[in-house]
């Protein structure tokens, strides 16, 4: 066994969880961080390869209220809007202390240049060419930290708990992948900026990492989740030809700078059928064109992969070339010719806009119990526009660095030689218990797949009723039953402790979704019930998840405070 | 009959650091333009789980951490296609090996043991 002691412990190393320790060590704080993959590139940080949005004005006038009023309406009413301003103002900051440190924002006559997305009114999105925006991010990021002697950073150390005592978090539980060593941190505050959901879908965009830890482990300390129904399904997630070495995401960038056509197998546009507005342009938000492609799906029109065609077949290969130059290269490796054949997407689980509840100062109700990046909900409502979610990571990491390590000077620890003992004994037990004398093991594996697939089908892009209490029953009992299921022998690298754990968080994150997705019986950006179709007047309120003594989810909605009500308290 | 010949034959070199490593056969399904990281996927979700790779971002070629030898060639599992007929799958020969396809290579100040011997005033 391994102890450790620090002031602010952060649990992930995205971009959040390294801004947030750069953050805490300029505020006086000793930092520990700590990731399940390595340190930079097990989360989403590392594959966005798209943009991150900030009203600049260096090209053209932009003010961050305009940014923050874009935010709000796609948030379609359901965004706290004090953590949307404090998003929209400070990533102008974020974005200009990561040029200081050399991040390679494109430029344009020696100025940071922004281009468009649907929902932004002005070309705000900043970027790294050519689709590099997140491995700069994460290089950048973990340049700083790793100069840095007050941060100390640890790769493959899966933290299982959040500990607290007596209503106070004191530090925290876990183990190193390597060799199933048990590690307790005390500390005086820690952060969770573990990520987010979306592997927990069987069509997604996740890295291995993105299984809700953060928010379950946020619900087991005793914090509250809020709009946990908001997973955000990105519409043209690529589906086929099978591509390999490119992020499924990749198309949205090709849409903003060459337009491209949607299509359904009968070769018709459709979008405009459902409201949006396409024509060659990229004009409409997501959960409208997830919405479009999931129906026409239904109707019978989808490819036989299940998807449609998008086309970039009207344009000349010079066109291709001088937007994504290298990337075209590696299209033609995988045997794709744009100006030859469409390729078919479909939508993907892609980001949560729900997560963990926590004030602008990023604290959870839980003292001492600190959220950042995306396990953070609410600054995004019901639907994110592109772009806010690198700096909602920048932003939120920032502040959650910045506010725990003014609240833990001057403070003591309060680990005693007694705290954590709950959790590192069933994590001994796991470690220790009659593993199954079958070598050909793949119950976990198994349950992985029915987990994501019960997700996909019933709690995806259209949801009803009926289905979603169904899923409800099906998660509590294998979630109920998980103890029965051992991991494998084994000390090295034993995937399969992991693997446990990862089900035992998306098991209790699946169910929250669900939970708070069944009792929203109306529809609203990404959450679409079919038989709910109408956005509802009286459901403009957010929806509260917290786990009981017995381990039962229980829900409540809340209004959340508005702007203007905000403005006049200021 | 017809499922068989849809499958292809990957060949894992497995055991632990300390165990004499020994060869274990598959038989996956064989899509056209998947790749050697989707085949050790496929295996841990339905035949063994305690298969030992390292891998995240799956298919963005973005963590690079997914190096493994693919019939003696050191490649990156998640973007090297599968080609239909027998395969070898082994870890790195010139790093550590840790477990099955696991080696270590993670930066040495990242590793916890290092970090608890040589940083022992870690307040
Ligand atoms: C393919 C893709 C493309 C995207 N493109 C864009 C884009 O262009 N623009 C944009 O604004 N947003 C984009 N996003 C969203 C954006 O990247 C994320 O919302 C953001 O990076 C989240 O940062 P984070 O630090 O909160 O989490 P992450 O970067 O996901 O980091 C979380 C880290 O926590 C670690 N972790 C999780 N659980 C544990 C545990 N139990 N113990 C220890 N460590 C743990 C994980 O290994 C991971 O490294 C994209 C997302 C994806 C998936
Ligand atoms: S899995 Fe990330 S590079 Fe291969």
């Amino acid at each position: 066994m391994v102890h450790l002691e620090t002031d602010i412990f952060i649990i992930g190393a995205g971009g959040s969880g390294m801004y947030a320790a750069i953050a805490a060590a300029r505020n006086g704080a000793k930092v520990i961080i700590a990731d399940k993959s390595m340190i930079g590139r097990g989360g989403a940080t590392i594959m966005a390869q798209m943009t991150t949005a900030a009203a600049l004005g260096d090209e053209e006038p932009d003010h961050w209220t305009m940014h923050l009023e874009d935010t709000l309406l796609a948030g379609r009413g359901l965004c706290n809007e004090e953590l949307s301003s404090v998003l929209c103002k400070e990533a102008i900051d974020r974005i200009r202390e990561m040029d200081d440190w050399k991040v390679g924002w494109a430029r344009k006559n020696g100025k940071i240049t922004g281009v468009g997305a649907p929902g932004h009114r002005k070309p705000r999105c900043v970027y790294v060419d050519f689709l590099n925006t997140g491995p700069a991010v994460a290089k950048c990021l973990r340049t700083q930290i790793v100069r840095n002697a007050e941060v100390t950073r640890i790769s493959g150390l899966l933290i299982t708990d959040v500990v607290v005592e007596d209503g106070v978090v004191v530090g925290a539980v876990g183990f190193n992948l390597a060799d199933q060593t048990p590690v307790t941190i005390a500390a005086k505050a820690v952060i969770i900026a573990a990520g987010g959901l979306t592997r927990l879908y069987s069509r997604n965009s996740a890295s291995a990492n993105m299984n809700g830890d953060g928010y379950a482990m946020a619900l087991r300390a005793g914090a509250e989740l809020i709009d946990m129904e908001f997973p955000q399904f990105f519409p043209i997630g690529h589906l086929a030809p099978r591509l390999v070495g490119m992020d499924p995401i990749m198309w949205d960038p090709f849409r903003y700078k060459l337009g491209g056509r949607l299509r359904n197998a009968k070769g018709e546009e459709f979008v405009h059928e459902y409201g949006g507005q396409d024509e060659g342009k990229y004009l409409t938000t997501r959960d409208i064109i997830s919405y479009a492609i999931t129906k026409e799906e239904e109707a019978g029109r989808a490819t036989s992969n299940g998807g449609v065609y998008l086309s970039f077949e009207h344009l000349l290969e010079e066109e291709l070339r001088s937007a994504f130059g290298p990337v075209i290269d590696r299209l033609a490796a995988n045997g794709i010719d744009l100006t030859k054949r469409p390729i078919e997407v479909a939508p993907i689980a892609h980001y949560h806009m729900g997560g963990i509840k926590v004030n602008s100062r990023m604290e959870t109700s839980v003292l001492g119990l600190y959220a950042a990046g995306e396990a953070v909900g609410g600054a995004n409502g019901a639907n994110r526009l592109s772009g806010n979610a690198l700096v909602e990571a920048f932003v939120f990491g920032e502040r959650a660095g910045r506010f725990s390590a003014i609240y833990a000077t001057g403070k003591q620890r309060g680990w005693s030689n007694k705290s954590g003992i709950r959790h590192l004994d069933s994590l001994n037990n796991l470690i220790s218990c009659k593993h199954s004398d079958d070598p050909e093991h793949a119950e976990l594996g198994q349950i992985w797949a029915e987990l994501q697939n019960l997700m996909w089908q019933n709690v995806g892009v259209l949801r009803t009723g009926l289905k979603l209490k169904k899923t409800l029953l099906r998660l509590r009992s294998i979630r109920e039953n998980l103890e029965e299921v051992t991991p494998a022998k084994g000390q090295a690298f034993n995937l399969t402790l992991q693997d446990w754990f990862d089900l035992r968080s998306g098991l209790l994150t699946a169910e929250a979704v669900t939970l708070s997705a069944l009792n929203r019986t109306e529809s609203r950006g990404a959450h679409q019930r079919e038989d709910f179709t109408e956005t509802k007047q009286s459901f403009e309120r957010n929806q509260s998840i917290s786990l009981d003594r017995n381990g039962s989810l229980n829900s409540r909605f809340v209004t959340s405070k508005n702007f203007s009500e905000l403005k006049n308290a200021r | 009959m017809n499922e068989m010949k849809d499958r292809v034959t990957i060949t894992v070199k497995r055991g632990a650091q300390n165990e004499e490593p020994h060869f274990e056969v598959y038989r996956v399904p064989y899509r056209e333009g998947m790749s050697v990281l989707d085949a050790i996927m496929w295996i841990r979700t339905n035949i063994d789980s305690s298969l030992a790779v390292r891998y995240s971002c799956i298919n963005a070629n973005a963590c690079k951490e997914c190096m493994v030898m693919v019939d003696g060639k050191t490649q990156y599992a998640c973007t090297t296609r599968l080609l239909n007929r027998d395969t070898t799958i082994e870890p790195l020969s010139n790093k550590v090996l840790i477990k099955d396809l696991v080696t270590d290579i993670v930066p040495p100040k990242e590793n916890l043991h290092f970090i608890v011997k040589n940083i022992p005033s870690n307040v």
